[in-house]
């Protein structure tokens, strides 16, 4: 290595752990400050604690803080799990679909689906609100769930046909001349093979459901089936101003189910996101 | 034997000619099934249902009355909509850009073959995985609180911090930040296309003797046009769509300077329940989207490079 490139190297280098440092840490900051008694947290500037104190992990989980996540928690993690299960019941059948099944209007549909991804979810909010609201579903989970089994995120439907759209076609033509059903290839060979596609698809509805709060803050208003985002925002607005510990703590519990997929299908993500162009 | 073999399968394949087109079409509306229901019914439906009560007084008690374009007359009276558009539009115009260079420069000091790639570029990205969620918001509110580690860190080198939140001039940088803070996912798509642009336009510049500079705005830049596109694009609409942030940490406030047009649509729709008055909100927030995405189409002929 020439000198140059090496000092070159050493300035990126550089540059780059100060890009990370001021990236990692308000996290790191919150991090710290859920491990402080609530008189450290705004005296000090220190990221390391004084003293220790892991009372305020206990405190949201007792009750001993004015509220119990554990239920938040269970119901923010039932809700995502149905999610995910719709999202891959829906966008595999409609990809499957579309890719490999001859109908008329097939190009209508498709082009119908691919105009669809524009649309603002706000845009068709309030009459969906309007209708469960009047066949009695506010306040249930239903809101929440239903619509991952209707289809409705396009770009899990447009994951799955491109995905499938890449399997060969051999396979297909080998297992209809064996007198294969069109359920059958589906159930029995694409299925199986979509399986990166339904990985990926799993974690970003996992996630986007896991984060959301403009659904959830609509659809439930009752704090005894409050998710885990409607419970941590109820407990900024009650306790949020002396409570700091017990804030600090859960919000970082709420954090960690995304940062296990993020640890564990790091790959997905970044390829969902690169090559498919979803949301990160 | 082989003979005997052949023609079943004729068979078979003479069998599956039959199979008329609505047998065919059968099929697959069977497949197709839920997604039709939900585009029926929850898009199709929701949309036209959305049209009409842009048109009513609904307010989810009493039944809807047709009020002719008087919500949208109302609106365009309305000081808090100009309020929410200006606010808006500053949030769009400002972190837009600023992730869009954020993620560029990062993308490009990674493209190297940089050691340790992994653990920065995952890092990096961490923040727009987490960013959107409430706890991070939360985090974020109480980092710029008066006093705040940004204020005691700023303290440190001798400058006094403002009241970042309390302050109608400042509440909108907060906001601003968290979003650039987020340019992870953005740099993520730059670098999977600065690794698809061929290496040998680089040595071949540089043999011709093209500085850094030059090898940037004419091999890059053109190359990575089309992704700049796309980022900007998406960028725009999600933007226009922020609601959490600005819920947890700033509520609208102070004195409006922060209520983007999503958290007005929502206080109008879900703490008033003017349902009519707030789908119009909608359908505007439609047409200003539109007319944006259309600007950014329009605009990409000139600076977009698809043939390079």
């Amino acid at each position: 290595m020439t000198r140059s490139s090496m000092s070159k190297s050493i300035i990126r280098h550089v540059v780059l752990i100060i890009v990370t440092l001021i990236m990692i840490y308000p996290i790191f900051w919150m991090l710290s400050s859920s491990f402080k008694p609530d008189t450290e947290i705004f005296s000090t500037s220190n990221l390391w604690p004084k003293t220790w104190t892991f009372k305020h992990y206990l405190a949201g989980f007792s009750g001993d803080a004015g509220m119990n996540f554990g239920p938040m928690f269970l119901y923010s993690f039932l809700v995502s799990a149905v999610v995910v299960v719709g999202t891959i019941f829906s966008s595999s059948l409609t990809g499957f679909a579309f890719a490999r099944l001859r109908f008329t209007p097939r190009r209508f549909f498709i082009g119908f689906m691919f105009a669809t991804m524009m649309l603002p979810a706000q845009v068709v909010m309030i009459p969906q609100y309007i209708i469960f609201h009047k066949i009695g579903l506010v306040n249930t989970f239903v809101p929440l769930m239903l619509p991952s089994f209707l289809g409705t995120v396009p770009f899990f439907i447009y994951l799955m046909v491109q995905f499938v759209r890449g399997i060969p076609k051999d396979l297909d033509e080998a297992a209809l001349i064996d007198g294969c059903s069109p359920f059958r290839l589906f159930r029995s060979v694409i299925f199986p093979l979509a399986q990166p596609a339904i990985i990926t698809m799993s974690i970003f509805s996992f996630y986007w459901t896991w984060n959301d709060f403009f659904g959830q803050l609509i659809y439930l208003s009752n704090p005894k089936i409050y998710t885990v985002s409607l419970g941590l925002s109820m407990f900024m607005t009650n306790m949020g101003n002396t409570q700091w510990g017990d804030m600090f703590a859960m919000s970082i519990v709420s954090v960690i189910p995304v940062f296990i997929i993020f640890l564990i299908f790091q790959r997905y993500l970044v390829e969902g996101i690169a090559t498919q162009g979803l949301k990160g | 034997m082989e003979a005997q073999v052949r023609t079943g399968v004729s068979k078979r394949k003479a069998k599956q000619g039959l199979q008329t087109a609505r047998q065919r079409n059968l099929t697959a509306y069977a497949f197709l099934t839920p997604w039709l229901i939900g585009m029926l019914f929850l898009t199709v439906g929701s949309m036209l249902f959305t049209f009409y009560l842009a048109f009513t007084d609904y307010d989810l008690l009493s039944a809807a009355h047709w009020t002719g374009i008087r919500n949208f007359s109302q609106i365009l009276d309305d000081p808090n909509f100009w309020v929410s558009i200006r606010s808006t539009l500053i949030y769009v115009v400002i972190s837009v850009p600023a992730r869009l260079i954020a993620s560029l420069l990062v993308a490009l000091l990674l493209s190297k073959e940089v050691r340790g790639i992994g653990l920065y570029r995952a890092l990096i990205y961490l923040p727009s995985l987490i960013g959107g969620s409430v706890g991070i918001s939360i985090g974020w509110k109480n980092l710029f609180a008066n006093d705040g580690p940004i204020n005691s860190l700023l303290g440190m080198v001798g400058i006094h911090g403002p009241n970042w939140i309390g302050n109608p001039s400042t509440a909108i940088i907060v906001l601003i930040l968290l979003s650039v803070w987020q340019f992870g996912s953005e740099m993520v798509i730059f670098l999977a296309g600065i690794k698809q642009i061929p290496n040998y336009l680089y040595e071949a510049a540089t043999i011709d003797g093209a500085s850094p500079m030059r090898r940037f705005f004419n091999i890059t830049w053109p190359m990575l046009s089309p992704i700049v596109f796309f980022n900007l694009l998406m960028g725009t609409i999600s933007s226009f769509m922020v609601f959490t942030q600005v819920y947890i940490i700033t509520s609208g406030g102070p004195m409006n300077s922060t209520l983007f047009y999503v958290y007005y649509l929502y206080q109008q729709a879900f703490s008033y329940f003017h349902m009519g008055y707030a789908s119009a909100l909608s359908i505007i927030l439609l047409i200003i989207i539109a007319i944006c995405s259309s600007i950014i189409f329009l605009t990409s002929k000139l600076w977009v490079k698809y043939d390079v």
